[in-house]
């Protein structure tokens, strides 16, 4: 990293995600905060990533179901240098985790709204919504907020 | 396939400066000769090439026309599957003298103004579109979480991890050509700076340049050479991800699947390995690898190393050239796996040789803890 030149030059923004065919309807769904999952209608199980065929079975019967949005960390670290993401966190280190969900699938995102150092594997977390340039949003997570 | 082919010329190019004068193609040809000079051969005796990029382009610029091509890239353990390739090739009878080459100059490049050249991460999809966003650095990001489940699942700590540093360090110190030999102890690497927790800078390997070659013929042509032949007994590779978040457990690699399979076809349990070459691209990804291979039961890896027991004069000596984490890393370290495995076995380590050395593994590590691929060599005496 250089330590010369303006420090805002130094911060990037988040990349924002491209969308593809096979997760065109996930990304639509987030312009109204909304989570879905692609699920088999063969196996009747959700998979993650999308993808045009079923990762278990290759059927190219898909279906978007509502997803709770609820889950737990799965795996996670906590970036000390947040450079690549000091637009959006600052000076300060960020949590990256593995976030399995209720329904069974795992996704990266950041966990938000808690000290990063307070971020722990099992802790139960619930989707909160980051919006991109484009009207998308980006699915993190916070502490588990109360069902209703 | 076992005992079928054998190492008979190895070299490797590093420097205690962490830089190289040579680069790209130069710096593999160099190496190249070194190999099979080493092994009493000349390039005219090549009918087989293995690149992690382009065996295509090495060939054309060696002027070599081979019948054996292999550009095969997974990453940090595709020089364990080419000598895999290149030893199934020799049985099959598909070709004689079979050469693999890696060459990176990510430390000298930067002075050269040169932009690093990086395994490619954020390749074109799907890791752009989900895992990019949320800014975990590549590659330590991923080994941090799985360092990290390691840790809330079985106990393991921050110091187990360190210790593996320490013991590897003190093969360092035994290695005129390794970049740090300094010794350094628990409370260094738990002192040094918090990267991806719980990762410190001393968990993380170097960022040298490097270069290495190994060259591999039929065991019956290998006894006629010039050095004591180096025996392929056992070969097995797998991967179950490429991007962390698809990976299945991240506290089990793949490794489980290669290291069952080159040690079933090479005969051995992990009481027969004299030396362990795992590929340390952080403290973590080496404690894996004792899991995984079978050297101690799952969840059981920071206990084992603690006491030095990967250290010289320890039960299981591994990483004898200072691995990853003190002797050089160059983004794809897999090829020096080998090399010093093929040094132990001939006897050629002076200060850090393992006396009696019969049977050594060399286990390369791709990518995101993605793809394991596992070799057991051996002495002729073990073949």
């Amino acid at each position: 990293v250089s330590g010369t030149g303006d420090a805002r030059e130094a911060r990037p923004a988040r990349i924002e995600p491209p969308v593809t065919d096979a997760s065109e309807p996930f990304w639509s769904a987030t312009r109204e905060q909304r989570l879905v999952l692609p699920w088999c209608t063969a196996c009747d199980q959700p998979f993650w990533f999308p993808r045009e065929v079923c990762p278990r079975c290759l059927g190219s019967k898909i279906e978007w179901r509502p997803a709770s949005g609820r889950g737990a960390v799965y795996a996670h670290t906590v970036e000390h240098k947040p450079m690549m993401l000091s637009a959006v966190f600052g000076d300060a280190p960020y949590c990256i985790a593995l976030v399995e969900l209720d329904e069974g699938v795992r996704m990266m995102s950041n966990v938000v709204e808690i000290d990063p150092l307070a971020v722990a594997v099992g802790q139960r977390v619930s989707v909160r919504w980051e919006p991109l340039s484009d009207g998308r949003h980006l699915v993190l997570f916070g502490p588990e907020e109360p069902l209703g | 396939m076992r005992g079928a082919a054998a190492i008979v010329g190895v070299a490797d190019a590093v420097s205690p400066t962490g830089e190289l004068d040579l680069t790209g193609r130069a710096l593999e040809a160099a190496v190249i000769a070194e190999a099979l000079a080493d092994a009493g051969l000349t390039i005219d005796d090549v009918d087989g090439v293995c690149h992690s990029n382009s065996s295509m382009g090495l060939a054309e610029y060696l002027g070599i026309h081979p019948r054996f091509t292999d550009s095969t890239m997974t990453g940090g353990s595709s020089y364990e599957v080419h000598a895999e390739h290149a030893a199934a090739a020799i049985a099959a009878g598909l070709c004689d003298v079979v050469v693999s080459v890696y060459a990176s100059t990510p430390r000298s490049d930067r002075r050269r103004g040169l932009s690093p050249m990086r395994p490619n991460f954020f390749g074109p999809n799907p890791m752009l579109e989900w895992e990019a966003p949320f800014g975990l650095r590549m590659p330590m990001g991923p080994y941090a979480m799985a360092a990290g489940r390691h840790m809330a699942l079985f106990g393991t700590t921050a110091e187990q991890l360190a210790a593996i540093a320490v013991s590897t360090r003190e093969w360092a110190a035994r290695n005129p050509r390794a970049r740090y030999r300094d010794p350094i102890t628990v409370e260094d690497v738990l002192a040094s700076p918090m990267q991806c927790s719980p990762l410190h800078l001393l968990d993380c390997c170097l960022v040298t340049d490097g270069a290495g070659a190994f060259v591999m013929t039929s065991a019956e042509r290998a006894r006629d050479l010039a050095r004591p032949p180096v025996v392929v007994l056992g070969a097995g590779t797998c991967h179950d991800h490429s991007m962390i978040s698809q990976m299945p457990d991240l506290t089990t690699t793949p490794g489980v699947v290669s290291g069952a399979n080159a040690f079933a076809m090479a005969g051995i349990t992990p009481g027969d390995v004299d030396v362990l070459m795992g590929y340390d691209s952080f403290t973590i990804t080496a404690l894996l690898h004792l899991e995984d291979l079978g050297f101690c039961a799952k969840g059981e890896g920071g206990a084992f190393v603690e006491d030095g027991r990967t250290a010289p004069g320890g039960s299981l000596p591994m990483n004898t050239n200072g691995g990853g984490l003190s002797y050089t890393h160059p983004g794809a370290y897999g090829m020096f796996l080998i090399v010093e495995a093929v040094r132990q076995l001939r006897g050629e380590c002076g200060d850090r040789q393992v006396p009696g050395a019969e049977v050594a593994v060399a286990h390369g590590s791709g990518m995101v803890l993605s793809c394991m691929s596992t070799l057991v060599l051996g002495t002729e005496a073990a073949a």
